[in-house]
């Protein structure tokens, strides 16, 4: 765990780097997570080494974005008269999004023949 | 003995307080979530944020100052980002025989994002500011608010926009996908990391972990994509 600690900010602190130095249009940790993703895909030690962290990380990932919900609270105001068209809109173009992802991914799954694995 | 204005002096200055208190709301939101069989609308997030709005509401309380404390949690954000990864590498067999879904899912799933709310908000009137400050609202925070800033939107109302996009994401998941009778753990954790960026996944971990591996690859992947593609779908509106 303690090994895992500073190879996880590690990889971070890469991808925030790497952004600045190259202007990439991405946030640092998403480069992390590509530079992890490779490594540890690459490396079963490091794999064994990074799984517990990582699981326990995750598994209150919706624990993190409470300090930021919070402080939509005190913005809620600033969406003024449009708020309850921007309400309407996140409303309808998010259920829109979630059900055209998730028919076109399994009408084209089963084009191709990619089967979900059961479990 | 000490007045309590004096402890509350000292405890209004500390980050203790309202690092606990951050901690203590989001366990009484996730007991409720447990008590209520693992419902989608009582999310352990709105629970959490309620009950922290209520509170920093009723003392008086500036949000700087509470995010003194709370800012320990808001930072494990980027760490926990990284390590997607590991689910991500732990279903690389899965993604690689679904390349193909995944693609056309991204595609069809984050257009429909940006063009159906660029529409519904225009037709109530929205400016072009005012646009450009919520096409980015699908995506991850941090990506949401260059984008918007790129183009001239108000990165702090993108940033309100993402939150409150993702706690719909969260909540309406579930019950929009067996309405739709899809069992497919791919499709689903995918669709839903695409449309409602990490709160999305963090309901999609609570699911199923292969939903939760494609979620976190939705969301990634979504947010490469929309950096390129919402300057261009401004552009038509």
């Amino acid at each position: 765990m303690i090994q895992a600690l500073p190879i996880l900010l590690g990889f971070q602190l890469a991808g925030e780097i790497l952004v600045r130095a190259l202007a990439l249009p991405v946030p640092g940790p998403v480069l992390g997570m590509i530079g992890l993703a490779v490594a540890v895909a690459a490396s079963p030690r490091l794999m064994a080494l990074m799984r517990p962290l990582a699981e326990g990380v995750l598994a209150h990932l919706s624990l993190l974005f409470v300090p930021a919900g919070v402080g939509v609270i005190g913005h809620l105001h600033a969406l003024g008269a449009m708020g309850p068209g921007l309400a309407l809109a996140i409303l309808i173009s998010t259920a829109a999004a979630i059900a055209v992802g998730a028919l076109i991914f399994v009408a084209v799954a089963k084009a191709v023949g990619s089967e979900p694995a059961d479990d | 003995m000490t007045d309590f204005i004096d402890i509350w002096s000292y405890l209004s200055r500390e980050p203790l307080l309202w690092l606990t208190a951050t901690l203590a709301a989001y366990a009484i939101g996730d007991a409720c979530f447990r008590a209520a069989n693992r419902m989608p609308l009582v999310n352990p997030v709105l629970i959490a944020v309620t009950l922290l709005g209520t509170l920093l509401w009723a003392t008086g309380t500036p949000y700087a100052d509470y995010f003194e404390g709370a800012q320990f949690v808001h930072f494990l954000l980027g760490p926990a980002t990284v390590a997607l990864a590991v689910p991500l590498a732990l279903n690389l067999p899965r993604l690689k025989s679904a390349l193909l879904p995944v693609i056309a899912a991204l595609l069809a799933g984050s257009l429909t994002a940006i063009v159906t709310a660029l529409a519904i908000a225009r037709a109530f009137g929205a400016d072009q500011v005012l646009l450009a400050t919520l096409a980015p609202k699908s995506t991850t925070a941090p990506v949401a608010i260059g984008i918007s800033d790129s183009l001239g939107g108000s990165p702090t109302l993108t940033a309100v926009l993402v939150i409150l996009t993702g706690i719909t994401g969260a909540v309406i998941a579930t019950p929009l996908l067996n309405l739709l009778r899809l069992t497919d753990w791919r499709a689903r954790g995918f669709a839903t990391g695409t449309a409602s960026h990490g709160i999305g996944t963090a309901r999609a971990f609570q699911v199923h972990p292969v939903a939760g591996a494609f979620a976190g690859l939705g969301m990634a992947l979504n947010a490469i994509l929309t950096a390129l593609i919402a300057p261009w779908i401004l552009s038509l509106f």
